[in-house]
């Protein structure tokens, strides 16, 4: 049985091509007769990539998901960021311009007041939650920002490593809660249109949450969404470490 | 044909993330500021130029958009790898820090769209 393993772990990425396409064949199956394609098939699919994530992680105990089982190791490749985000950077093709142009500055308006309302309510529940000092309160709001501000601010600012623990668990709870929320909430907030995806990018950030929450509503709005919230990251990077702990730390003393 | 669009949408994603890489370093920041974002701007200004020019060939333009189509798939594969044992198990503090922000957030967007659109019109 063994070289059968090894076969599959050889061919790792083709492995996860076929894995992954029986995964969306019956997340569509199901979408059809179960729910009359009132909820996509992607949706589907993208929930049960979550379920199957967690099956893993349980039976392995380990931190990559279904990847952590030796012939899946190559779902790491496929679903990693190299190709994530080069299929992501595909779907600009077709992009309208004159949306992008037009919706830009509510779209930097909003990454703005994503990150700071973001923080600002990490650290309040942290601050409620006994936090006292401004290290830990901050590492843990720049953590509800997304999993990599987070440990990148509390590496920054000299956090503890369970506080950072504990701020790269809210980053995924987050990323997770968005990925499979988005497609629940879309209608009521208005979410059909391309200034309307660029602004929820902005204000959600959580890159993989923000392009797999829309793939999920419609796939015509991943680009929108995914070219502001590419930038959450990075603001959340240069905000949370410098000038927000320096708030902080004026607000505690 | 089709692999000159796949070498044009690899060239996009280089370039673009290599700014990302370098915005991050001249902001003294360890992360790459953008880099997606630049990229995608990239591709609609090639995509721009080539139309304008009549070299938009569906051949070339059918080697990006197999990638486009790949892209579900591929997120698909992406949450079969997150660390979701963890963000299930994960304490209670970092539950509320994760879902309360969002709930916010989520309600602003309404507001701000509809503020925006005011704006521009």
């Amino acid at each position: 049985m063994d070289y059968i393993t090894t076969l599959l772990v050889k061919n790792g990425l083709i492995v996860a091509f076929l894995f992954i396409g029986l995964v969306c064949y019956s997340a569509d199956w199901l979408s059809a007769h179960l729910t009359r394609n009132k909820l996509p098939g992607s949706a589907i699919a993208i929930f049960v990539g979550l379920v199957l994530a967690y099956v893993g992680g349980t039976l392995t105990g380990g931190n990559k998901g279904l990847a952590d089982s030796k012939p899946f190791s190559g779902l790491e490749l496929m679903g990693g960021p190299m190709l994530r985000d080069f299929a992501i950077v595909s779907t600009a093709m077709g992009v309208s311009f004159g949306v992008v142009r037009k919706t830009g500055l509510a779209g930097v308006i909003s990454l703005f007041i994503g990150v700071v309302l973001t923080f600002t309510c990490g650290a309040i529940i942290a601050r409620c939650m006994g936090y006292t000092d401004a290290r830990s309160i901050t590492t843990i709001g720049a953590g509800a920002c997304t999993f990599v501000v987070g440990p990148v601010t509390g590496a920054a600012i000299g956090a503890s490593s369970d506080v950072i623990a504990n701020s790269i668990a809210a980053g995924l709870v987050k990323s997770i809660l968005v990925t499979i929320g988005t497609p629940l909430v879309a209608r009521y907030i208005g979410l059909n249109n391309p200034a309307t995806a660029m602004i929820f990018g902005g204000l959600l950030g959580s890159t993989s949450g923000v392009a797999a929450g829309l793939a999920a509503t419609d796939p015509k709005l991943v680009p929108y969404g995914a070219m502001t919230a590419t930038f959450y990251t990075g603001l959340g990077c240069l905000l949370c470490p410098s000038v927000l702990y320096l708030l902080v730390k004026l607000l505690i003393m | 044909m089709l692999f000159r669009g796949v070498a044009l949408l690899a060239g996009c994603f280089i370039a673009g993330q290599l700014l990302g890489e370098t915005l991050g370093r001249l902001i003294h920041i360890d992360a790459n500021v953008g880099g997606v974002g630049f990229a995608m701007l990239l591709l609609i200004f090639a995509q721009n130029w080539l139309e304008r020019r009549n070299l938009l060939n569906p051949q070339l333009a059918s080697g990006i958009l197999f990638w486009s189509s790949m892209y579900i798939p591929v997120i698909v594969a992406m949450s079969s790898v997150q660390n979701v044992r963890v963000a299930v198990s994960s304490g209670f503090i970092a539950l509320l820090a994760g879902v309360i922000p969002v709930l916010i957030c989520v309600a602003l967007v309404p507001v701000l769209a509809k503020s925006a659109q005011k704006t521009t019109l």
